[in-house]
């Protein structure tokens, strides 16, 4: 469990998190959303105690996050994935971060089969690609077998197979009831894992819900229909709740009701129809709208 | 098959738990440092150039004076044989400084030390242990090489009977010092690593202790440039490292001492500043 209240962050004369009050909850996968520069980074350190914060609190698991006696069995986090001596092993890399919990070496061996990196885990971690790195970065955070875990952007550069891999992981460590709490930058990365949304924009709140509540509110299904009269049917649909509007192929654009009841309005006036179907605007459509305001560094058009 | 070709990787198999206990203690981030220190490349280089140094210079100087004996009473009376057997200990400190000053900008360098203190969030465990390492491991080289350098030294000087015993009064004290001389320059150079977090800044600054700072208290008005240079950290611990110290500068131990609370001051400063803060 994650408890983050009036959450506020300065470098010097630029906010990068400002006041954000939000709960990660156990037992699901939380997406943190956020065009780059949103601040998420800057959350994740905080989470992790790696940052103060300005103002505000983070409680991990009911307390500050530097406070834990036994930390990686509290918190598992990776933040960069390239964060490593480039000399040292992969197998060395982990031993390290283990021993300071006095975590056996069995469960070093764990974790580097759980993550699929046994055949290179005496390598130099430096030749690693970013997928391996990936890989080697959630493995340092799962050696403790923590209660929350925090992923700064795992599937950044991933193929295709590791962004299945990532996603099964983050369910099944869900599944056991950990707290999961995972960046992105891209909608379409987390929209398929996680089951509540975070999103911020220039380090402030912009949604707090299930997935399946931002989509309702940011973007309404509307029905497109073709009909043999497009005018009368148009004429028939307005009313209270109901805006319809005109496509320059003749298709209507109708929200606030349902392909049913257009097909029965049309069924009704004696309209012949050609073509009726449901639209919803993608997820990306909808977080991109949403962020829009709050992009920082936008190429100039 | 090659590095690149690995991205096809088996998925996990599921993780199981891990229910032994666990916790941060200090021995455990020793022991933590102990698997990086000797997991660091530029930990065997700068304890191998440490070990060549003190004895390859040492008994290189000592041939050299044994072809040009001294000359004269005064030169006689300078000659100092212990002090030309372990003369590469005013080289090798640049390298040892250098061990202290990897072993924790590397880690700032890679954005390592973030998960290091995500696993120990309370930090100065992880400056202490990395304390114990650089002095531990520099003692582990450092003892042995003045000994070296000391005995090998002397059988080339014995040859134009220049040499002296190491139960004479002060050798013993010269030879051991040298060694922890070199100790000290390494929780030196890692002191001004953790407050400085950037290996060519460091380094340079250590440097500027070791070398630049003699040479700019030349600069003062006469006695005070005696007064100032004794106590800069390389002469006050340079002279543990002499049987007969120079009268102008502190006494063998006291020397050491202040040497000591310079390295100490600093860490001081790099645990306050490591303590709170970002990362």
């Amino acid at each position: 469990m994650i408890e983050i209240r009036e959450l506020t962050k300065t470098y010097g004369s630029t906010t990068a998190v400002s006041d954000l009050t939000f709960t990660v909850r156990p037992g699901v996968v939380t997406g943190f959303l956020g065009p780059n520069g949103a601040g998420k980074s800057t959350t994740m350190r905080m989470i992790l105690g790696l940052d103060e914060p300005t103002s505000g609190s983070v409680l991990v698991n009911g307390r500050p996050p530097r406070s834990h006696a036994a930390p990686l069995h509290e918190i598992g986090g990776m933040l960069d994935p390239r964060a490593v001596h480039p000399s040292r092993s992969a197998y060395h890399h982990l031993l390290a971060i283990a021993q300071t919990s006095g975590i056996r070496k069995c469960r070093v061996d764990e974790v580097i089969d759980a993550v699929g990196l046994r055949s290179v885990a005496k390598r130099r971690a430096g030749k690693f690609s970013l997928g391996m790195s990936q890989r080697l970065g959630i493995a340092a955070a799962l050696l403790g077998d923590p209660a929350t875990v925090v992923l700064d952007e795992p599937v950044n550069g991933l193929d295709v197979e590791g962004i299945r891999w990532i996603r099964g992981l983050l369910s099944e460590l869900a599944a056991q009831g950990k707290t999961v709490f995972v960046s992105s930058h891209l909608m379409s990365e987390i929209a398929q894992t996680a089951t509540h949304l975070i999103v911020i924009g220039r380090g402030q709140m912009i949604a707090n819900t299930s997935i399946d509540e931002f989509m309702q509110q940011a973007a309404p299904t509307s029905v497109r229909v073709r009909s043999s009269d497009s005018d009368v049917l148009a004429r028939q649909l307005r009313g209270p709740g109901v805006t319809v509007t005109r496509a320059a192929d003749g298709a209507l654009t109708i929200t606030g009701a349902s392909a049913a009841q257009v097909g029965a309005v049309a069924g009704a006036a004696g309209i012949t129809v050609f073509e009726l179907a449901t639209e919803q605007a993608s997820l990306e459509d909808v977080f991109v709208g949403l962020t829009q305001d709050a992009v920082d560094y936008r190429a100039a058009i | 098959m090659t590095a690149t070709t690995h991205d096809s990787l088996p998925a996990a198999a599921g993780l199981p738990a891990y229910r032994q206990a666990q916790r941060v203690s200090q021995v455990r981030v020793i022991r933590a440092e102990w698997t990086k220190l000797r997991t660091q490349p530029s930990s065997y280089w700068t304890l191998l150039a440490t070990l060549i140094l003190v004895v390859g210079f040492g008994l290189g100087y000592s041939l050299l004076r044994v072809a040009r004996p001294p000359h004269g009473a005064a030169d006689i009376a300078a000659f100092d044989p212990a002090a030309i057997s372990l003369s590469g200990v005013q080289l090798a400190q640049i390298a040892i400084g250098v061990l202290g000053v990897l072993l924790i900008t590397s880690e700032y360098a890679t954005g390592l030390i973030k998960t290091t203190f995500a696993a120990v969030p309370r930090r100065l465990p992880v400056l202490w242990s990395k304390a114990v390492m650089v002095a531990a491991s520099i003692a582990v080289v450092s003892v042995p090489a003045a000994f070296a350098a000391f005995a090998g030294g002397q059988s080339i000087l014995a040859r134009q009977h220049l040499s002296v015993q190491f139960s004479e009064p002060g050798v013993a004290r010269a030879v051991i010092g040298s060694a922890l001389y070199l100790a000290v320059i390494g929780l030196l150079g890692l002191g001004l690593g953790a407050l400085i977090r950037n290996a060519a800044g460091a380094i340079a600054a250590l440097f500027g202790v070791l070398y630049g700072l003699p040479l700019a208290a030349n600069f003062l008005p006469g006695s005070m440039a005696v007064n100032v240079t004794k106590y800069l950290p390389a002469n006050a611990g340079q002279a543990v490292t002499t049987v007969h110290p120079d009268p102008t500068m502190l006494q063998p131990w006291t020397g050491f001492g202040v040497l000591c609370a310079y390295a100490a001051v600093l860490l001081a400063f790099s645990a306050a500043r490591m303590r709170r803060g970002d990362a």
